[in-house]
């Protein structure tokens, strides 16, 4: 088959690979149609994430066909049509059982800080990734749902992360009636969070990046008031003039590892990986959200250590709230909401890329060219 | 001016009141989609955070069955136990395996070394890959590979200059990660030959 293959930092092509087999009773075959590259792939691509190896199919954003199931799999059947999240889940666990599927304890050997995530370096588990023509499954009764009839394939991409993790973002920011609300990030995962921040009460929705086509995204696309870092000496003294100098409410960081915006963090972390990850966006959220604030951060970040203003955070008895999402855990609600019309995932997709030019896409994708917000690959140009 | 409100102190942020909303909440939920739909802070998927009621109908074990170990699987030394369930994907192999079963069996998550150890490895497989790959019929390509033409096909100019991008002055690193591979492969070969070239006169 063929498959996104990593082959260094920066440098990832298309390789002819063995079609992965069933390798536990509970193990579903799934034969890919879309997949997607999300912000997360970018730390992998840029080699900041530890045991990152030479041949690793990335990709856990996916849906396609069941191809090939395991003797135990009930709820699936050859030819349904899936959406798989991007958490692999034993369901049984103290935390799967408690609702933290992010956090299962029996899906990966290599480090008990982190779940299970396909195609996300062997940290998270050794799982191949779905940027490819097949991918494993495991745990093929407890992850994957059937995508409904009435929902778009590439809306059913986003649910598996981009659109869960925006909506769980807000959720963690824990919003009140008329909350002013800061979004760091206009990437796929801030647009949505910054998108549900109004479906939970918002009174007031900001959002801060550097790049002009996602800041006029989320002007129409997420009714957000914007403003681009670059232009603000200080950010920070910024976010609190317009809050009356309290700061915001609410501060979601949907920026992550290589935030930009201090070219000493970004080249510590991004380029000479002696950080976890810049923490110049998280360390902007706790400077510029209130006293007895809230901050979410689903903006991802390696193992290391990083510079955060812990201190800052002490002194202003702030709520810090933080996960990888348990994505299949907010689908019945964004099923509603999509339904509903409340959101439309795909409004943000502006690129289409065959499997076969991953090389372009991951190129375009990192390097922001084009007006680039979220790339679709599309795996199987017939379906 | 209220009348509690003192003379050169501004009615709010010093004050007990926040200052009244830009837009009441029926202004809101008249110009935003959706707005309000989940309100109600007790009544959303997270809420709360741990939660026993969510069904997953599926699971019909207390434990999973082992997948079974048909190559000795590297762990955390914070794990009491093999996961029943794991990727298999690139197992250790070579240098960089070693060095990656040293990371694992010495050093707990909590340990800078476990991660410095997991990344120096990533570095010296990426580097022997390349030349492993001189020796196959599909060596290492970074012209494809970096997917570089994508510049020329999506804007690259046009989508950085004269728009204040934060993430122009460090694009122009990437090709350092990438070349230095190459640079410090090629520079590490001929030091090597130029030592045993001397070696050889004396
Ligand atoms: N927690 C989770 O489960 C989860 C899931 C998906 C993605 N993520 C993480 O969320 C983050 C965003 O993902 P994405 O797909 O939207 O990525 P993206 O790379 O498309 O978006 C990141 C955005 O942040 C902007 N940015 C950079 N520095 C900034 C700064 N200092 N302030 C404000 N904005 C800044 C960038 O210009 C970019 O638009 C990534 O770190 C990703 O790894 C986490
Ligand atoms: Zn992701
Ligand atoms: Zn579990």
């Amino acid at each position: 088959m063929k498959a996104m293959v990593y082959r260094g930092p920066y440098r990832v092509r298309v390789e002819e690979k063995a079609r992965p087999r069933i390798e536990h009773p509970n193990d579903a075959i799934v034969r890919v149609t879309r997949a997607a590259i999300c912000g997360s792939d970018l730390h992998l691509y840029h080699g900041m994430m530890p045991d990152t190896r030479v041949g690793h199919t990335f990709g856990h954003e996916f849906v396609g066909i069941v191809d090939e199931v395991g003797p135990s799999v009930q709820e699936l059947t050859v030819g349904d049509k899936v959406m798989v999240p991007f958490n692999v889940f034993c369901g049984s666990c103290y935390f799967c059982t408690r609702g933290l599927y992010s956090n299962c304890h029996n899906v990966n050997p290599n480090a008990t800080a982190v779940g299970g995530i396909y195609g996300y370096s062997h940290t998270a588990g050794g799982y191949d990734g779905g940027q490819a023509e097949y991918v494993r499954v495991p745990f093929a009764d407890v992850g994957p749902s059937l995508v409904p009839d009435w929902l778009d394939d590439e809306d059913a991409v986003l649910m598996t992360d981009a659109l869960a993790t925006g909506y769980f973002g807000a959720q963690l920011g824990d919003i009140r009636e008329l909350d002013t609300v800061v979004v760091l990030g206009a990437g796929p995962v801030g647009l949505f969070a910054a998108k549900s921040a109004w479906l939970m009460g918002a009174g007031r929705v900001i959002v801060i990046d550097h790049l002009d086509d996602r800041l006029e995204k989320a002007r129409t696309f997420a009714h957000a008031e914007t403003y681009n870092f670059v232009e603000h000496r200080d950010i920070v003294v910024l976010l609190k003039r317009i809050t009356d100098h309290l700061g915001a409410d609410v501060v979601i960081d949907a920026v992550g590892a290589e935030a930009d915006g201090n070219l000493l963090m970004h080249v510590t972390s991004a380029k000479l990986k002696l950080q976890g990850g810049s923490p110049v966006a998280l360390n902007w959220a706790i400077d510029g959200v209130r006293k007895g604030g809230t901050v979410s951060v689903v903006g991802a970040y390696g193992p290391l250590f990083s510079a955060v203003k812990f201190g800052d955070a002490l002194n202003k008895g702030l709520t810090i709230n933080m996960n990888q999402t348990p994505a299949k855990r907010q689908w019945p609600r964004l099923l509603e909401h999509v339904r509903a019309g409340h959101l439309k995932p795909n409004d943000v997709v502006t690129h289409r890329f065959p499997l076969e030019e991953i090389g372009e896409a991951y190129h375009a994708f990192s390097a922001k060219l084009d007006g680039i917000i979220k790339p679709i690959i599309v795996v199987d140009g017939a379906a | 001016m209220s009348d509690h409100q003192v003379e050169g102190v501004p009615e709010y942020t010093y004050t007990p009141d926040k200052a009244p909303p830009a837009e009441t909440s029926e202004q809101l939920r008249a110009r935003i989609p959706g707005w309000g739909v989940d309100l109600d802070p007790a009544d959303r998927p997270q809420v709360p955070r741990e939660r026993r009621d969510l069904d997953l109908p599926g699971v019909r074990w207390r434990f999973p069955e082992r997948q079974p170990e048909l190559q000795p699987r590297e762990r955390s030394i914070e794990h009491g136990t093999l996961p029943p369930v794991y990727g298999t994907a690139q197992p250790l192999h070579g240098l960089s395996g070693t060095i990656r079963r040293l990371a694992y069996r010495r050093y707990s998550e909590a340990r800078a070394a476990h991660w410095l150890l997991l990344m120096a490895a990533d570095r010296v497989e990426a580097r022997g890959a390349v030349l492993r790959s001189l020796a196959t019929l599909r060596p290492d390509d970074p012209v494809t590979e970096t997917g570089i033409v994508a510049e020329l096909e999506h804007h690259g100019w046009r989508s950085r200059i004269g728009r204040g991008r934060a993430d122009a002055g460090h694009h122009a690193l990437d090709p350092l990660v990438v070349g230095g591979s190459w640079a410090l492969g090629g520079a590490a070969t001929f030091v090597v030959l130029r030592r045993a070239a001397r070696a050889r006169r004396r």
